[in-house]
């Protein structure tokens, strides 16, 4: 007979998707026997949201490489993109076709965006890019909360004043309403979906790693110049890992959108600090480990709901959890005192062997 | 007249950012990093002369001097713990160390002084430049804020041409092996840097609360952003190139706001950044870096 031979790579993404698949089981198990309060349950589609967006995120931090600020953007995009879509055809296509189809112009959209984004974006490299990735979050969220959309009879309408100048026929549905946001949205997602998208994430985003583009885009981020000297073209891989990063966030957000009847831009939903909540997530997780996000996603959204007392510091630990895990993983003197404790210990386990 | 009050106002605006700027393009210039951080130790700033003046009754001067020592205590630490650990690490790893910071800034504030608005007190007492019968008016802390500014830019410029420390600084910023070589106290070089930038930061807390008078733990992060777009405009690492980014990125902020749409003016903000990084990185008056491989 012969064996199977799996490599070890194949070995670790198989328990990557075991793990959430056997995590969705453990759950619904738990729903059956009535073991999850109502407020979990209302907490997880916002957990496979943050999962898919902590996802996108470590595609650019550790795969690419750079850092990007502007995750809540790509998120907010997909999420109106999408929610516009669902209520302009809530009553012309049916729940489950529109939803796929939301997803896709939520993921389509948000691709888009980040590819423009990205072209001049990432010409830009280390604090310059963090910080105009954080500029395009914002004018994203300026630019959606200063919208109007509406469409009635004549076709669509938009304006940037106000509902007034929308100059709408009686019988027009009001999409965007400015800073009110998108009401009525229907309420698409629910938590196996949410798994399912997830578990997509997943295949894309692995599969990616390890192709021949995957390769090259972590050539890139490990010396750049060298790349650039073998012939790689920086800029088009960089776009790729990038457009792919935005489109998932863009996937998340219409998870998002379609688990809420209202949905805003506010800085807390699609403002900054999510952007650094999701670093948090991406940090805690491990910078290039994907496994480690969807773990550290979960967690430290699960905790906070858990230990109730906990939650007035909640942003505070957060916060030491990011410095400290900064400096434990990337100090030259802590890799160095890392290094020597691993030597000891193994000298340890080996005695009487000279070097 | 309606033009000259928005002029006034953007100037106002802008006169703070150029002073927040000046302590970002001081740490950016030397250290080579994003100091987060630096919109938030002027949050502290602000709540440190809060509490003195508000609380305690102090003098103003007293309370300014009292937190200009905390905040360079603050810089310190803040480059202490969590910056010097990671010298020579990749540049992402500082900054998301540095982001970490500002969010611990801000939560620490947020537990201490909770999330309600503090009604800051002016604590500038001169009265208001009243021109044209009253038609034209010039905000006293306008006035006080721009000639801090230049007091600042000239006495910096001098500072770092003309004393020792000052051409360490220059050293270490370009070349930190070489200035080590030569006998330059690298750490403390960066240290010290830290602790003018932040004792700026306090002055740039008084005069940003004075001029807008409400104190939240979230007070320095939007500013903090935005003087760091105009440092950038400016020419990152340049003096004056701060001054000038400030006062235009205040100018075109408060224009926009009149004329164009107030929901937009921070995406216009912002634009001009991704503008000036795309046409001219350098910015207004900064000079070429050349990448070494």
């Amino acid at each position: 007979m012969k064996k199977i031979m799996i490599n070890k790579t194949t070995k670790n993404d198989m328990i990557t998707y075991a793990m959430v698949i056997l995590a969705y089981i453990v759950v619904q198990l738990l729903i059956a026997t009535g073991h999850v309060s109502s407020l979990i349950q209302g907490l997880l589609v916002p957990f496979c949201t943050y999962v898919i967006v902590a996802i996108a995120l470590n595609l650019t931090v550790g795969i690419l490489g750079e850092l990007s600020l502007g995750h809540a953007g790509f998120m907010c995009v997909g999420a109106f993109s999408s929610a516009v879509f669902s209520l302009a055809f809530k009553d012309a296509i049916p729940g489950g076709l529109r939803f796929l189809l939301a997803i896709l112009i939520g993921a389509a959209a948000a691709a888009l965006i980040g590819f423009l984004v990205g072209i001049p974006v990432l010409r830009l490299r280390g604090d310059y890019l963090a910080i105009v990735t954080l500029a395009f979050g914002e004018i994203i969220k300026n630019i959606i909360n200063a919208l109007y959309l509406g469409v009635d009879g004549n076709g669509i309408h938009f304006t940037m004043k106000d509902a007034l100048s929308l100059d709408m026929e009686e019988d027009g549905l009001m999409l965007i309403k400015g800073a009110q946001g998108v009401t009525g949205t229907p309420n698409d997602s629910n938590f196996t979906i949410g798994v399912v998208l997830i578990l997509i994430t997943l295949f894309i985003v692995l599969n990616f790693i390890h192709s021949r583009t995957g390769r090259a885009v972590m050539s890139i981020r490990d010396n750049r110049i060298a790349a650039e000297s073998v012939g790689i073209n920086v800029t088009k891989y960089k776009l790729i890992a990038f457009t792919i990063s935005a489109s998932l966030a863009g996937v998340a957000g219409v998870l998002y959108a379609h688990n809420l009847s209202t949905l805003n831009a506010l800085p807390k939903n699609f403002g900054y600090n999510m952007s650094i909540l999701i670093l948090v997530f991406v940090v805690l997780g491990g910078i290039g480990n994907i496994r480690g996000s969807i773990i550290a996603a979960v967690l430290l959204t699960l905790l906070p709901e858990v230990l109730r007392a906990l939650s007035d510091y909640r942003m505070l630990i957060y916060a030491i959890v990011l410095i400290a895990m900064m400096i434990f993983n990337w100090s030259p003197n802590a890799i160095f005192f890392r290094k020597r404790l691993k030597q000891r210990i193994t000298a340890g386990r080996k005695p009487g062997k000279e070097e | 007249m309606s033009f000259v009050a928005h002029l006034i106002n953007g100037i106002s605006l802008g006169s703070v950012y150029a002073l927040i700027a000046l302590g970002y393009t001081m740490v950016y210039g030397i250290a080579k990093m994003l100091n987060f951080a630096h919109g938030d130790v002027i949050m502290i700033g602000g709540y440190v002369v809060f509490v003195t003046v508000s609380g305690m009754g102090l003098n103003p001067l007293a309370a300014i001097i009292i937190s200009m020592a905390a905040c360079t205590l603050l810089g310190v630490t803040i480059e202490r713990v969590a910056y010097r650990p990671l010298r020579g690490a990749s540049p992402l790893a500082v900054l998301i160390t540095a982001i970490g910071v500002s969010y611990l800034l801000q939560n620490v504030a947020l537990l201490v002084f909770g999330s309600d608005t503090k009604a800051f007190t002016n604590v500038v007492p001169f009265p208001n430049l009243e021109l044209f019968d009253g038609q034209l008016v010039i905000k006293s802390v306008t006035i006080v804020t721009v000639i801090v500014n230049i007091i600042i830019m000239v006495g910096l410029t001098l500072f770092v041409k003309k004393t020792k420390i000052g051409r360490a600084m220059t050293a270490v910023s370009e070349d930190k092996g070489a200035a080590q070589l030569m006998g330059i106290n690298v750490n403390g070089t960066i240290a010290v840097t830290f602790a003018i930038g932040s004792s700026l930061a306090a002055i740039a807390g008084v005069l940003l609360c004075s001029a807008y008078p409400a104190l939240t733990p979230y007070t320095g992060s939007m500013p903090g952003i935005k003087a760091f777009v105009a440092a950038v405009f400016g020419g990152i690492g340049s003096i004056p190139g701060a001054f000038i980014g400030g006062i235009l990125l205040g100018v075109i902020e408060n224009l926009s706001k009149a004329y164009i749409s107030s929901q937009l003016s921070d995406a216009i903000v912002f634009s001009i950044l991704i503008i000036v990084l795309l046409v001219k990185p350098t910015g207004l008056l900064g000079k070429k870096i050349q990448e070494k491989v």
